[in-house]
This record gives C-alpha cells, structure tokens and sequence, in this order.
C-alpha cells in the first residue's frame, strides 16, 4: 500500500509509518479510531454505552461530500511538526480533532474543548493557539507544532521538557503538552524573559492540580539554558 | 455543555467582494474571522448556520498603517497580538494596547481579531446558552428576575434586556473617538464607535450597526488623543479568560497640572459601552486630588440601577474612575 499518497480513510494502514514520520521519529503507537472494524466499535459500543454521542463525535466527519464546488475542498495539505500531509478534513472539524484522530497525534489533550484551558495548545507559525477552537482548513500553509515535534529527532528534550521534569512540574499531567508548547513558543520568540513576561506567556494554560510555580520555574530555567 | 459543531459548508473567499458575493447569495451565512466567538454559538449548539464565510484569507483585511491625518487604520482582520505588540498603537495609543493585552488568553489573542473583538455577541449566561429570551427572539429576559444569575450584568440604560458589551477594547474605541469602515451593499460607510454600538433600545438582537451582508473592513483612530494621557484597567474575577465586571478607559490631556480635556468610558456596567461625560464635566479644568476624587464618586454611577447582584459594581466604577483621574496627578 501507498502510505505517501493522499489519506483514505477507507484503508486500513498496517503501522503507520507517516505517524512515527510526523513525530519526528519517536516510537509511537499509532490509535487511529476511524480505522476500527464494524465489529470492534460495535463491541465498544456495547461497552461504553454512548453510541449515539460517541459515534456521532467519531464520525462526524464522514459527511457527504461537499455540495457547492465553491466551499472548501475537503483533501487539505497540513504541515505539522516539519511534514507535510494530505489529509481528509471536514469543513467543520478542529485542528484538535485532525492531530488527534487523523494523524494520532495524541499528545495533544483536549480538555475543555471551548478555549478555556489549553490543554489542546499547539504553534501555527511560531504563535501559540488552541487547538480545539481552530478550523483545521484554516491551517492550510501554517506550519503547526504539536508536543511530538518539541524533542529533537534522536529523542533528546527540548530545554523545556528537561527543565519540567527536574522541577517536578507535571503532576497528573493532563495539561502538560500544553505547557511545553506554551513554554517552547515563549523561549523561541523570547529567549530571556522577566519571570512577568513568563507569567502572562503561560497564562493561557490551566492546571487542575495548580502546578504552576513548578511550571513557571521550569520555563526560567530553561531559559537560562537555551 | 460543548459538543462537536453541526455540519456547515465553508466558504474562504480570498477578496472582500468573494465574501459580499456569498453573503449576499446565503441568507443565514456567518462570517468567522479570528472564530473565538463563533466556535462557542456553534459548539453549544446554539447557532446553526449552514454557511460559514471565513474571512481570514482576505489579504486586504489585515494590517495597521498610518493614514494621512496623522492617525492610524487597522484591519479587522488583525489579530489582537498584533494590536498589541504594534510599535505605533503602543507609543500613540498605549490604551488600545492595555486593553487589547486584557483580551482573554494569549492563544485567544493570537486568533481572535480586533474586528472581531468589537463586534462579538454578548456573555449573557441564559443567552449563550440557549434560552429563549428577548435578545434570543423570545418574550421574556431570564436575567432580571430576582433569583436570576445577574451578577454580569447591567447598571444602566436597560431595555428589556440586562446583558453588557463584553469587549475589552470597545471602550478603548469610543474613548479614542475611533471610526469603523464597514462595506454595506457595494458602498464604504464609516460609522463612528459611538454610533457602532447599540443598545436594546435600537436593537434588542444585535449588539453593533453591523446588519447581514456588512463586512466590517477597519477601524480608523484619529490623531485627536495620540500621545496623551492614558489609563485602563479591567477588573475580572480573574486575570485570564474572565470577561471584564468593570473596566475603565480613560484618555487625558494636561494643561500644566490640570486637566484640559478629558474622555472617560466604562465597560461591563451596559449594553454598549458607557461614556461617564458627568465625570468628564466634573474633572475637566480642575487640578486632580483628594477633592476632584470625591465627586469624581458622586457623580461616576449616578442613574445606576442595580439588580438583585449586581451592587457591588457601583463602589467598583466609581473607584475605577477615582483611580483614573488620580493617575494624572
Ligand atoms: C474563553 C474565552 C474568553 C474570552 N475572554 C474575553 C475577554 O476577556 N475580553 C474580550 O474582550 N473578549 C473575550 N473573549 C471573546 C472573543 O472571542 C475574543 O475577544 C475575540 O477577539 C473575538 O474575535 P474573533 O475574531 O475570534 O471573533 P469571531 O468569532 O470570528 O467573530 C465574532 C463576531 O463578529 C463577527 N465578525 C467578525 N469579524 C467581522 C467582520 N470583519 N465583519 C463583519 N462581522 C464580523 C462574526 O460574524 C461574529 O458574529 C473570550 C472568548 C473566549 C472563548
Ligand atoms: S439579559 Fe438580555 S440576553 Fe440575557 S436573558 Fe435577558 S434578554 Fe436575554
Ligand atoms: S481543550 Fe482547547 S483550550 Fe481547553
Ligand atoms: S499537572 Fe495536572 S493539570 Fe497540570
């Protein structure tokens, strides 16, 4: 099977060598829910017992192809973390759910789903936004960062990674790749912030478990180290 | 409760006149532009539009350039970081620079535009979620009843309807005497901030001028208050995300040490915002201090008309604008 060609997501990828490609090398586990099997979501339907919702959040975007040749054409090229993708895009679907449920791009977290926390933060063209609240066909062109595309190819942690893990940031950790992304785009546009400069730059991410004196901390030193 | 959006063709027109086109062409088109507001309508459910016109490929609408009076324009589709991190609007207008940095969170700023900012539907609770109330179409307002959550909402020049303008740069835009260029059917019209704003008594189901099909193209600052004395500040139950309770705006030009002239607006206290002219009149001419400050009190929330939870906003406007003024000494 071609893999480099545009995504259909009527084939079944055997591993998902594009999704290692995208994560810059790393050794991800691909979880690509649109590609389970009429038995395999009937059986997780039965478990869950959300069909109606789950299945409408899944599928939503297998609408019917679009009706005015002037709308958006649904097959999108999307840059994200350095690699360039052909990918199968409602008109109606965010940026969050293209990264997580198309390219398994799960480091990206989607917590509140409407702009309030940052969980979902990910870079279009150096800036940081939220991803659960972005058009994905607003994307095309911008080269977006997500968590998988911090490290460096061989693995090694960004400044920022290092300096969370050495301050004990991450607690539950569900708000973590958004920090990191926070903290990255910060240093990348301003190498030696005041520590109020760093303040209002991870001012958009919520932690649930307070952790941000630990996450201010880590982004000071980091930034004494890049 | 936030779900997955409907379904809705979308539209990326890359001229003005590509989304005239489509506006004109669809009834219940919506146009997105930075789409922070839109996308919460959409994902609660509660604004269905079937064309959605997104107007941030236009090239045109982006930008901020000095225009030949001496002022400057800004296009509508600016994101509010670049209104705030512009070296211009900082050293001319540093009040739209303040406000704008009071915006939500960085990564709304880093999306949302100042056109959109200005234009953005009211936070009403029972509105944003769906109840059918007079601003919704309905017969009735769920806000002003005496056990409603009105803590939000308004002091003054209340219609039926109690909501407030939820813009934190709107009241920089009055203060500054700024312009809002809007192309409607074909034609370039230019409506003051003043004007831009209405009120329930105009329209109970906008909050701007802006009608369907009207593109709001850029806001026009005129040199009148560059350079002179500036003062804001929100205060919000926090410093991210949270809508302003109060703000204050306020721009100042010195006669020696009195004040020579003077506008003062506040946010959050009504529908549009809200020009304090009795503070104006007050302060005007007089050396700021202890004794200006006082009537600077009296009179700053005079006509308020307070709900069953909103009280606490009087003390905060009439320190708001005590503050303001005191700032000039
Ligand atoms: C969690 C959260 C917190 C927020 N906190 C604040 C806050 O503290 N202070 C504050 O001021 N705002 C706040 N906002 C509101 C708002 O989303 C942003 O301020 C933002 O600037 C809106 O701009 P936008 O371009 O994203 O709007 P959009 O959603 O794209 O547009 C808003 C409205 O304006 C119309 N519109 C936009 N551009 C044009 C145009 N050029 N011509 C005609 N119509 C147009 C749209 O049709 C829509 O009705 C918050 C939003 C969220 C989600
Ligand atoms: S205050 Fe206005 S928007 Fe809110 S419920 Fe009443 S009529 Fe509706
Ligand atoms: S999930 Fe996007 S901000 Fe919370
Ligand atoms: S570490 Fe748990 S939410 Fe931040």
């Amino acid at each position: 099977m071609d893999a480099s060609g545009p995504y259909d997501p009527t084939l079944d990828y055997p591993e998902g060598p594009a999704i290692a490609e995208i994560a810059g090398g790393g050794d991800i586990k691909p979880w690509r829910p649109l590609h389970v099997t009429r038995r395999n979501f009937l059986r997780g339907v039965v478990c869950s017992g959300i069909v109606i919702g789950g299945s409408s959040y899944l599928f939503s975007a297998a609408t019917p192809a679009r009706a005015d040749a002037r709308g958006v054409e649904r097959m999108m090229s999307l840059t994200v973390n350095g690699k360039t993708r052909h990918v199968d895009v409602a008109p109606n679907e965010t940026l969050g759910y293209t990264v997580r449920y198309r390219l398994g791009l799960t480091g990206t977290k989607i917590g509140c789903n409407q702009a309030e926390c940052g969980a979902c933060t990910v870079m279009a063209d150096g800036r940081t936004i939220y991803s659960c609240s972005t058009l994905t066909h607003r994307m095309r062109g911008k080269d977006i960062v997500t968590v998988e595309g911090i490290a460096a190819a061989d693995g090694t942690l960004h400044p920022v990674q290092q300096a969370f893990i050495d301050e004990l940031a991450p607690q539950c950790g569900f708000c973590t790749p958004g920090q990191v992304v926070a903290g990255v785009a910060l240093l990348n546009a301003n190498p030696n912030p005041t520590e109020e400069e760093a303040r209002v730059a991870m001012s958009g991410n919520l932690c649930r478990c307070g952790a941000y004196e630990h996450y201010l901390r880590g982004v000071m030193k980091a930034a004494r180290e890049v | 409760m936030s779900d997955v959006m409907h379904n809705f063709e979308l539209y990326q027109p890359d001229s003005i006149q590509g989304a005239a086109d489509l506006l004109g062409e669809f009834d219940d088109a919506w146009i997105i532009a930075g789409a922070k507001d839109s996308l919460g309508w959409f994902k609660d459910r509660v604004i269905q539009p079937s064309v959605v016109v997104d107007i941030g490929g236009i090239a045109e609408l982006t930008g901020i350039e000095e225009t030949d009076d001496g002022g400057l324009y800004i296009g509508a589709m600016t994101t509010l970081t670049d209104v705030l991190e512009n070296p211009l609007i900082r050293d001319r207008y540093p009040i739209l620079s303040s406000s704008a940095s009071q915006v939500a969170s960085p990564q709304i700023r880093n999306a949302g535009s100042i056109g959109g900012n200005i234009s953005q539907d009211t936070r009403c609770v029972y509105y944003r979620t769906g109840f059918p109330c007079y601003r919704a179409g309905g017969n009735t307002c769920y806000a002003n009843t005496p056990t409603a959550m009105n803590r939000d909402h308004a002091l003054f020049e209340v219609s039926r309807c109690v909501a407030v303008t939820p813009s934190d740069t709107a009241p920089a835009m009055v203060a500054l005497g700024a312009s809002m260029v809007i192309r409607r059917k074909g034609e370039d019209i230019e409506v003051p901030a003043s004007e831009y704003f209405i009120g329930p008594e105009i329209d109970i189901t906008r909050m701007t001028v802006l009608e369907h099909g009207d593109i709001l193209l850029g806001i026009r600052l005129p040199a009148d208050w560059a350079n002179a004395r500036h003062y804001f500040e929100k205060v919000a139950d926090r410093n991210t995300w949270d809508f302003a309770l109060v703000s204050i705006t306020m721009v100042a030009k010195m006669a020696g040490n009195a004040i020579e002239d003077v506008a003062m607006v506040c946010g959050g206290v009504q529908c549009t915002p809200r020009r304090l002219t009795e503070v104006e009149d007050v302060v005007r001419g007089e050396v700021p201090g202890a004794e200006v400050e006082t009537l600077v009190r009296r009179v700053a929330s005079r006509g308020a008309q307070p709900l069953n939870f909103n009280h606490f906003k009087i003390p905060l406007m009439e320190n708001l604008a005590a503050r303001a003024v005191r700032s000039l000494a």
